[in-house]
C-alpha cells in the first residue's frame, strides 16, 4: 500500500532468495538471542524456584527449623537427589533440636485453567495438614487465586484432619471440599463461593496427594526421626 | 505523511492525542485482562512499553533491508523474541510477579498495538523518532493500564498496590476484578475522555 502511495510506482517483485534470506537471517537471529538469554535467566530461575520452594517447606511445616528432601518409591525410602526419579517426593522438617516433626510435599490437581501445584504440610502431633501453599497456578486473577489470599480459605489449613486409617492403607476420611459455610468435619475444606473450582482442585491435590504418600510415610517413620539434618 | 522530522508531537501523539487505548482501542486483551490490580497494570505495561521500544528500534533499524512482503513475518519474529526475553526475566526477577501476570506476558506477542506501530510507524521512519514515538505510546499505555488497574484495584479489593484503604468493613465491590468491571471502568474511561476532549474542542470553537 505504501509503495504506491509513496514512491507513484507499482511494487517491485524481489527474488525469493532474498526473502527466504531475510526470514532465515531473522529467524536464526532471534533464536540465538533467546537461547542466550535463556543460558543467563536459567540458573537465576532455578535459584528462584529453589527459594520459593524452601520458604514454602518452612512456612507450611510450622515451627521446623530444617529439612531433608527424600523420594519414596517402591516402597523405599531414599534421600532425593539432584535428579529426581519417577517417585514421590516429599521433605521431611526438623525441629531446632533435630526432632522430626512433619513433612511438607508437593501436590497438584485440575484447576480452572491449568493444574494448579501446591505444598502442603503434615505434622505428625496432630496428625493433621497444617498448612498449604500454592507454587504454581494459571487461575484466573481476582477469583481463583483468591485461594492463596483468602484468610478464611487459608484457615482451613490450620489443622486439617488427615488421621492415617488404623489398617494403615489409606486416610481415615477421604479429604472433601465442601460449598461455602456448609464445613461441618475437620477434614472438610470450606470453598471460597466464587472460587469453587479452585478450591475443589486444592481439597483434591491434598486427597490425592496425602491419600498416598501419608500411609506409605507411616512405615518409614522410625527411618526418618533417625535421620537428622 | 510521515517525514523524518521529530517534533514533540512525536511523543505526546502517543501519550494524549492517539493514546493507544483511549484512542485507539488497540490491545483491549491485556488492557481488560491483567488491569484487576495496580501493580499487574504496572508491570503488564512495562513489558509491553520494554517490547515496544526495543521492537520498534530493530524494525526501523532494518526497514530498508526487510522485503515488503515478508515484513509481517519479520516483524512478529522480532516481537516474539523480545516477548520471550522479557517473559525469562520476569520469571528471573520474581516468581510471584511471573505468576500473577499468568499467560498474558506471552500473549504480549499478539498485541495488535505492536505489530500496529511496527507496520504503521516504526517501518517508515529512522530509528530515532520510531523510539521516541514508541516510548510515547507506552507511557500512554501503561498510564491507561494504570487508569484502569488503580480504579478496578480500589473498588473491587478496597486496596491501593495491596494498601488496606477502607479499613475491614469495606464491601468489596467483587464484580469490578472480575471481567465485566474491566468494562465498565472502561467505559468510564472513555467517557470521561471523550467529555473533556468535546468540551476542548467546544470552547476552541467558541473562542474562535
Amino acid at each position: 500500500m505504501t509503495d504506491t502511495q509513496t514512491t507513484g510506482q507499482p511494487l517491485e517483485k524481489p527474488s525469493s532468495l532474498r526473502m527466504i534470506v531475510s526470514l532465515t537471517l531473522v529467524s536464526v537471529l532471534s533464536g540465538m538471542a533467546v537461547v542466550m538469554v535463556y543460558l543467563y535467566t536459567r540458573p537465576i530461575i532455578d535459584e528462584n524456584k529453589r527459594l520459593a520452594i524452601e520458604a514454602a517447606v518452612l512456612t507450611v511445616i510450622p515451627d521446623s527449623a530444617g529439612f531433608v528432601p527424600f523420594e519414596l518409591e517402591d516402597n523405599t525410602l531414599r534421600p532425593a537427589t539432584d535428579s529426581p526419579g519417577k517417585g514421590q517426593l516429599f521433605y521431611a522438617g526438623y525441629d531446632q533440636q533435630g526432632q522430626l516433626i512433619g513433612l511438607a510435599a508437593p501436590a497438584n490437581a485440575q484447576g480452572y485453567a491449568d493444574k494448579v501445584y501446591i505444598i502442603y504440610g503434615y505434622r505428625f502431633d496432630c496428625e493433621c495438614i497444617t498448612g498449604v501453599k500454592v507454587i504454581k497456578h494459571a487461575e484466573t486473577p481476582g477469583l481463583g487465586d483468591k485461594v492463596i489470599t483468602d484468610k478464611d480459605f487459608v484457615a482451613n489449613f490450620d489443622a486439617l484432619d488427615a488421621r492415617v486409617a488404623a489398617d494403615g492403607s489409606a486416610l481415615r476420611n477421604r479429604i472433601v471440599t465442601v460449598k461455602h459455610g456448609t464445613k461441618s468435619n475437620p477434614w472438610e475444606v470450606d470453598a471460597i463461593s466464587g472460587a469453587t473450582i479452585t478450591s475443589r482442585a486444592i481439597g483434591r491435590a491434598l486427597d490425592i496427594g496425602a491419600g498416598l504418600l501419608l500411609p506409605q510415610v507411616m512405615k518409614f517413620r522410625q527411618q526418618l526421626e533417625d535421620h537428622q539434618p | 505523511m510521515l517525514d523524518d522530522k521529530i517534533t514533540s508531537h512525536t511523543f505526546w501523539e502517543g501519550v494524549w492525542e492517539n493514546n493507544p487505548v483511549f484512542v485507539m482501542l488497540l490491545g483491549m486483551c491485556p488492557v481488560l485482562a491483567v488491569t484487576n490490580s495496580t501493580i499487574n497494570a504496572l508491570a503488564m505495561g512495562l513489558a509491553t512499553l520494554f517490547v515496544l521500544l526495543s521492537s520498534s528500534l530493530l524494525v526501523s533499524l532494518i526497514r530498508n533491508w526487510i522485503p515488503k512482503q515478508t515484513r509481517i513475518a519479520v516483524f512478529i519474529i522480532i516481537i516474539a523474541t523480545f516477548v520471550t526475553v522479557v517473559d525469562y526475566v520476569i520469571q528471573a526477577i520474581s516468581l510471584d510477579l511471573y505468576n500473577a501476570l499468568g499467560a498474558f506476558i506471552q500473549l504480549i506477542v499478539a498485541n495488535c498495538m505492536i505489530l500496529g506501530r511496527a507496520e504503521a510507524y516504526a517501518s517508515k521512519v529512522p530509528p530515532a523518532k520510531a523510539l521516541i514515538n514508541a516510548l510515547g505510546m507506552g507511557l500512554g499505555f501503561t498510564i491507561a493500564l494504570l487508569c484502569l488497574g488503580s480504579v478496578r484495584e480500589i473498588l473491587g479489593s478496597g486496596t491501593l498496590l495491596g494498601f488496606d484503604l477502607f479499613g475491614e468493613n469495606y464491601q468489596q465491590w467483587i464484580v469490578m476484578i472480575l471481567p465485566p468491571g474491566g468494562f465498565f471502568v472502561l467505559g468510564g474511561w472513555l467517557l470521561l475522555f471523550e467529555w473533556l476532549r468535546e468540551r476542548k474542542e467546544q470552547q476552541e470553537a467558541t473562542s474562535e
